[in-house]
């Protein structure tokens, strides 16, 4: 995964809540095996009208998504992390995120930012006016800055230093083999197995 | 101070716990499908890492499937399960393909072989991997990402959630179910809601319930923005077990009873949150919107979007869903009702759908899907296929069908649907179709009239 310590980029204000992950990326997208070209999905049936935030010119190569509260709730698709990051998104700001998707952004180095609604309505508000505002997202610092005004945001120790460093949890758990296996051997002897 | 149900599971499964680093959970099953695996199975052959416990993980292939018989015609999909079958054949995974007696909707799948057992952690790259909490499991839904580290693991590195308890006192009245109870919790406390918790169904209501019911109500706690619900294992939990091919037997059987019985709320365990719902209250509850928490009783009206929580939100809805407010509930007419799925894809489903059908006539397209082929097989030695069928139903294979609209069984833009399922997303179950979720009964009374309809209704009519 990508390492992510500070990114600054022009914003999208996208103002709706309840964005559920069939809206990033619908089903049709996901029979895909691999896992690139998912670009082309994200927000499929919202970007084919015209007035679409996405579609608007100003918009193009912005990298922060600000969006409504209950962003990424429903599906479990990784595929709307994968759709959102290969179109050129770094971070998702939001007041509130489905517990699933903005686990699976940290899987994969897209930096989800919990800030009060009341704020993210403001960066909204300040994109909207100014397309071209720069949005700094500090991880290092957990801060967000814009227009002369910072906000701050909390995220666990834990998951900052994984996404600074860029780390793989399968390499990191596995570091962890021995207990996996002591803990294997002390398991319920009438636990089911598949075969 | 006592330990509530979630916790105990949870301490039970901490392989490794550290200061200022998220708990290592040990994973005891893991449930595979199609969609989201390729990716996971890629990584593990890039970095040449084995499955670690094969014998702890099943799949199946669900979401592609058609319902009609013949092979995949839409070539993406077939590349997709035959991936699947790749992948399982490579690695050593227990396959039940399409045409397979075992083969189903995952989460059907799993508490039908006896699986899914009480105090169990359980996951699967599916949101609804919720429903197996009905048997006092953990079970919890996760990415891509996710489903590598645990084939390559068996763990998962997780904090642990908050607690929430909702309490559900009385009973429910007649022709109420447990679909109708979940709808209700969600309108309630939001899609939102639960967001960061693990909710504990608790109180008379709940104990009342089947297996099936408490698979329903567990089912749609992602719904509620919980990723995971449970209920404490009981006696009636015990004798959907008991038997049942991977369920324990002999000796084993009865220690494993003994610990069961262990797994319950301690009476001086406190909940992080508690909501309270009083079922007798309730009526057959339905969705006039967008989002799974945009329900109201059958009885009611569209709302006017100004006096409901997000009105920005449901103005929304009510224009993609071609509704005005004031509108009666009952006078909506749809084109389609479909049965099935993993939240109302099972035995007793089918039974009351084809109770109320019996001897009437549908004068929608109604598609009856099984949520496994030993749900259909054990519906048809019933006769039940026979009722759908004279009642002018069609009576389909098993799978995910229009739950999500990834194989042929979708809406046409503008179509609007009664489902048994659990979502109203937009274009959910097909580009710019519309869908209300409804209860089993609610649907087959629906495709009788052609309107949003409670069975009590018809008993009227006639
Ligand atoms: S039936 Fe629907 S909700 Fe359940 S696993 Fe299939 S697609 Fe998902």
């Amino acid at each position: 995964m990508e390492a992510f310590t500070t990114h600054t980029g022009r914003a999208v204000p996208l103002r709706r809540s309840n964005v559920d992950t069939d809206q990033i990326i619908p089903a049709v997208w996901l029979k895909q095996v691999s896992r690139t070209g998912f670009d082309r999905g994200l927000f499929s049936a919202w970007r084919e009208d015209p007035g679409f935030v996405l579609n608007d010119p100003a918009r193009q190569g912005a990298s922060i998504l600000v969006a409504g509260p209950d962003f990424g709730t429903g599906s479990s698709r990784e595929h709307a992390v994968w759709a959102l990051q290969q179109y050129g998104f770094r971070v998702v700001i939001a007041a509130r995120f489905g517990d699933i998707f903005r686990n699976n952004s940290t899987k994969m180095g897209l930096l989800p930012v919990v800030l009060p609604a009341t704020t993210v309505e403001a960066i909204q508000a300040a994109t909207e006016a100014d397309p071209s505002l720069e949005v700094t997202v500090d991880l290092a610092a957990r801060q967000v800055r814009w227009a002369g005004e910072t906000a701050a945001f909390e995220i666990d120790d834990y998951t900052r230093w994984r996404l600074m460093e860029g780390l793989d949890d399968i390499g990191l758990t596995l570091r962890h083999a021995d207990e996996v296996t002591e803990y294997e051997n002390g398991r319920q002897p009438w636990l089911p197995t598949t075969v | 101070m006592g330990r509530t149900l979630a916790e105990k599971v949870w301490e039970q499964h901490v392989v490794r716990r550290a200061e200022g680093e998220p708990d290592l959970l040990y994973i005891d099953l893991h449930l595979i499908h199609e969609v989201t695996s390729p990716q996971a199975f890629d990584g593990l052959r890039m970095a040449g890492r084995p499955v670690r416990r094969p014998e702890l993980t099943i799949a199946t292939e669900d979401h592609n499937v058609p319902t009609v018989l013949g092979p995949i015609e839409d070539p993406v999909s077939r590349t997709q399960v035959e991936t699947l079958r790749k992948n399982c054949a490579e690695f050593g995974i227990r396959l039940h393909p399409m045409g397979d007696a075992g083969q189903g909707v995952v989460h059907i799948i799993g508490p039908q072989f006896g699986l899914t057992q009480p105090g169990m952690t359980i996951v699967c790259g599916d949101s609804h991997t919720s429903t197996h909490g009905a048997f006092g499991a953990i079970a919890f839904g996760i990415g891509t990402s996710e489903v590598e580290h645990v084939l390559a693991t068996q763990t998962l590195p997780a904090y642990r959630p908050r607690t929430m308890a909702v309490e559900v006192s009385g009973e429910l009245p007649p022709g109420v179910t447990a679909k109708d109870l979940i709808l209700a919790i969600i309108a309630k406390i939001g899609t939102g809601g639960g967001q960061g918790h693990i909710i504990e169904y608790r109180g008379e209501a709940i104990r009342g319930l089947s297996m099936e019911g408490r698979m329903t109500v567990c089912n749609m706690s992602i719904e509620a923005g919980a990723r995971a619900g449970l209920i404490a294992p009981d006696e009636t939990t015990f004798a959907y077990l008991k038997g049942r091919p991977h369920a324990p037997t002999g000796a084993a059987w009865d220690t494993a009873v003994e610990h069961w019985r262990s797994l319950t709320t301690d009476e001086d365990a406190v909940f992080d949150t508690v909501v309270e719902i009083d079922a007798s209250t309730l009526t057959p509850f339905v969705t006039w919107g967008t989002n799974p928490g945009q329900g109201a009783p059958l009885g009611e009206s569209v709302p006017d979007p100004e006096h409901t929580s997000d009105p920005a939100a449901a103005r929304r809805a009510l224009e993609y869903m071609g509704l005005t407010a004031g509108t009666p509930l009952r006078e909506i007419e749809v084109d389609t009702v479909f049965m099935g799925s993993c939240t109302n894809g099972r035995l007793e489903d089918l039974r009351a759908a084809a109770e109320v059908l019996r001897g009437r006539r549908v004068v929608t397209r109604t598609l009856v899907v099984p949520g496994s082929m030993l749900v259909k097989l054990q519906a048809e030695q019933e006769g039940l296929h026979e009722v759908f069928r004279a009642a002018g139903a069609e009576w389909r294979e098993a799978g995910c069908s229009m739950c999500l609209g990834m194989n042929p069984d979708t809406l046409a833009p503008g179509e609007r649907s009664a489902s048994t399922s659990n979502r109203n997303f937009e274009g959910r179950q097909g580009r710019g179709g519309r869908t209300h979720l409804v209860s089993p009964q609610v649907a087959a009374a629906t495709a009788v009239t052609g309107r949003l309809t409670a069975p009590a209704d018809l008993d009227q009519e006639v």
